[in-house]
């Protein structure tokens, strides 16, 4: 049974279960703390993907699922993936390839605030000296470095301000000396933010550097 | 969860797609077959009967129509088949096989008609092989008396058909090479110890053909009933069938309207016949290749075999290209006399020519394929885009193939009906009903064009941009639209030369108020100057040319900044 009143910060996994025809891919009943993170490592094909699928609102109708989701107080087990509020890192950074780093990241800033262009502009550039690329903003993504691209991706991913973030394997495609700054850059900014983190990852590096809860598939 | 949109708005596009194709080619096909049994009220024609078909068959040298309408286009399909599968075994991954693809792509957009009208200064008694073996090599000071073009058998006509078929076989192969494991197990092959072309009959083909069989049916069905070509190529005395219904429909009398109906059923029973022939076919050769199978003979030494295999492909890339070059200079001549190798004086008034009088066709063929490729883009998108947002494509193989019904009935069989039908709605000859009878052809080309680079969009971009925020159709209008720009912008190019290349539909619909460069070229072909026909044929090549050309500028000024969209084919 869910856990009433659902608590009012925080990523809440309550009663999750997912299946894959007649397999059971997840259990999962969790509460990951603003600023904490939840790290869950399997191999692949054991669900990592599909759970995170469904906290983001893409879970393929060939998957069963049951169990709600909360966020901050709120239900968002239904709700489309546009009004959850739950970021998400894929492996590769996934920059849009036909925009500018600052229109990819203007792309994230949400519109609905009264802000004109050139305070956009600001924010977006502030965006990028935040995390060391001051003065790209007009650079084209495919010129930037895999470290670079992945920084950008973050940043764009911040901007739109969400209350959560969902991180599948999103250092696996960096060598070990920026698979570090990387997680770190990421763990400590979630943390300024108070942003509850979703960890998927089969390298265990990854969960020791996280620091919090681990479940395994 | 996403949202599912309604059922009514979910089914939209499909029931649109489906009722512009399937509409015109059913309800065509109907009132094409009532007249053929003697009813069509507009003339008289009111009591059933098999008097239309009697009349037909009673026709003189309807047999020989038949038989070189059968035997031309089974001919060509099969020719054109093998020459593309010989090529593609010998060949496929090597730097020849690029080349050769970079020749051939563009090929298939020079429409049927242009390639017809070209092919015919080059081998004709009077054409540039002719004159440049003449006179020292044949002693010919004046044109041979020889029947070449219009041959009795039908064999020119063949290897103009061939000259078409062979490049857009060509690209179905290559589009479906992707979709098997045919690359894998080719080196599996090579590895056993099998020869390239052994290792592609016996392992990769068996898994293309089902891939490619609609469009070679789509081939056999065009080739059986093509009227462009056969006008321009083919044997006069007698035509096959359906350039002869042409000619009954023409007819002022209206009993032979009706004998034109029962034609046109005829010419579809016939295609049917081609079709159930091939199939036959298709089963004698599996059979065949079954027990070869299993010989374990390995042909490892093919190298002589594999050069014939790229004969044919050069001897035709060789042909388009003196058959281009012929169109051009006979639209630039001033005085070319036999057996001159090259025009004594070029001019451009047969283009200055053009105008007033042309500059209408120019425009109609425009007002007409404009409208008609961007309708079809912007359908094959919506359509496309639904697919995207409600999951998975089950749909999909069903709607490419319901996609190949106007392309698998013998276009006078349903054509004959609509123009009954349009002229009962008073619509005949109106730019809407030619622009409408179009969009049947040009639908199934711009899906099949776009549907695969649609397909293959990474959809973890959509999922990021949705987590950022944004709505269905702003990722729709921001990612993926201006991602798929180059995709898109061919797709409308390709719709845009189907449109133009289209002969029958315009001629047929059009009524004989609405005229395109393509009726005006096929037309003037036959008699009339030769330089005002190839300037018709060479604006033709032009416009789709000049399609091609704004769909990879477009997008490479556009993405001259992104490396990553410059960068993909």
């Amino acid at each position: 049974m869910a856990d009433f009143p659902p608590p009012a910060s925080g990523l809440k996994l309550d009663h999750v279960e997912i299946d894959l025809e007649t397999r059971r891919l997840v259990t999962l009943d969790r509460l990951v703390p603003p600023g904490e993170v939840l790290t869950v490592m399997g191999d692949s094909g054991s669900g990592k993907s599909s759970l995170l699928d469904f906290v983001a609102g893409f879970l393929a109708p060939a998957f069963r699922a049951r169990g709600r989701i909360w966020l901050d107080g709120v239900e968002i087990t239904s709700l489309p993936p546009q009004e959850r509020k739950v970021g998400l890192m894929f492996q590769a950074p996934l920059l849009f390839p036909h925009m500018s780093v600052g229109e990819n990241l203007l792309f994230g800033l949400d519109r609905s605030k009264d802000q004109d262009r050139g305070q956009r502009r600001t924010l977006a550039e502030d965006a990028l000296r935040d995390v060391g690329l001051a003065g790209f903003f007009d650079r084209d993504p495919a010129t930037l470095s895999g470290g670079q691209q992945t920084r950008v991706a973050l940043m764009r991913l911040l901007l739109a301000e969400p209350g959560a973030l969902l991180l599948d394997e999103p250092f696996s495609s960096l060598d070990q000396t920026r698979r570090a700054d990387l997680r770190n850059l990421v763990f400590s900014k979630a943390r300024e933010k108070g942003l509850p983190i979703l960890l998927v990852t089969h390298d265990p590096d990854d969960a020791e550097a996280a620091g919090g809860a681990m479940v395994r598939l | 969860m996403t949202r599912q949109p309604a059922l009514l708005q979910r089914a939209l596009p499909t029931a649109v797609i489906l009722l512009l194709i399937a509409g015109p080619v059913c309800l065509g096909l109907a009132g094409t077959l009532l007249p053929a049994f003697g009813y069509l009220p507009a003339l008289g024609g009111s009591v059933l009967s098999l008097d239309p078909f009697r009349a037909v068959l009673s026709e003189p040298g309807i047999g020989l129509s038949l038989a070189l309408s059968l035997g031309t286009g089974l001919a060509a399909t099969a020719i054109s088949l093998a020459i593309v599968a010989l090529f593609t075994a010998a060949w496929f991954e090597t730097r020849v096989f690029k080349a050769m693809t970079r020749f051939l792509s563009p090929l298939l957009s020079v429409p049927h008609a242009a390639a017809a009208i070209g092919l015919a200064f080059v081998i004709a008694p009077s054409g540039l092989i002719v004159r440049l073996l003449s006179p020292w090599a044949t002693g010919f000071d004046r044109p041979p008396d020889l029947l070449i073009i219009h041959d009795p058998l039908g064999l020119t006509m063949t290897a103009g058909l061939i000259a078409k078929e062979v490049p857009f076989l060509f690209l179905m192969t290559l589009a479906a090479l992707p979709q098997t494991e045919a690359r894998r197990h080719l080196r599996i092959a090579a590895n056993l110890g099998y020869g390239r072309m052994a290792g592609f009959f016996k392992v990769a083909l068996p898994q293309i053909y089902p891939q490619i069989r609609l469009p070679v049916l789509a081939v056999l069905a065009y080739s059986t009933s093509v009227v462009d070509v056969a006008r321009i190529l083919g044997p006069t005395t007698p035509a096959p069938l359906a350039p002869r219904i042409i000619d009954w429909m023409a007819d002022a009398d209206p009993a032979l309207r009706l004998q034109a109906s029962a034609g046109a059923v005829l010419q579809l029973l016939l295609s049917v016949g081609a079709i159930l022939i091939w199939r036959f076919g298709e089963i004698l050769c599996s059979r065949i290749a079954r027990s070869g199978r299993s010989s374990g003979r390995r042909y490892s030494r093919d190298a002589a075999m594999r050069q014939m295999a790229a004969v044919p492909v050069g001897l035709l890339i060789a042909a388009m290209v003196a058959a281009l070059a012929a169109l051009a200079l006979w639209s630039l001549t001033a005085g070319w006399w036999f057996p001159q190798a090259f025009p004594t004086a070029l001019t451009l008034r047969h283009w200055a020519g053009l105008f007033p009088g042309g500059s209408h066709l120019v425009g109609d063929t425009l007002l007409i394929a404009l409208p008609a490729a961007v309708v079809a883009i912007a359908l094959i998108v919506w359509q496309l885009e639904l697919w995207t947002r409600t999951g998975p494509r089950r749909r999909h193989a069903a709607f490419r193939n319901l996609m190949f019904l106007p392309l698998l009935v013998p276009q006078i069989s349903f054509l004959f009906g609509l123009q009954v039908l349009f002229l009962v709605a008073g619509w005949d000859g109106t730019y809407v009903a030619v622009a409408l009878t179009h969009l049947v052809f040009v639908l199934p080309y711009v899906f099949l064009a776009l549907s695969d680079p649609w397909d293959h969009l990474d959809p973890r971009l959509a999922k990021v941009a949705a987590t950022l925020g944004a709505s269905q159709n702003r990722i729709l209008w921001s990612i993926r639209l201006p991602m798929l720009l180059r995709p898109l912008m061919v797709a409308a190019a390709i719709g845009f030369a189907v449109s133009i290349g289209q002969y029958l539909p315009t001629l047929m619909i059009g009524a004989g108020r609405i005229a395109t460069i393509t009726t005006e070229s096929v037309a003037l072909a036959s008699g009339g100057s030769r330089s005002v026909a190839a300037v018709y044929a060479m604006l033709q090549l032009m416009l789709p040319l000049l399609g091609f050309v704004l769909a990879s500028v477009v997008p490479a000024i556009a993405f001259r900044h992104r490396l990553a969209l410059r960068l993909q084919r």
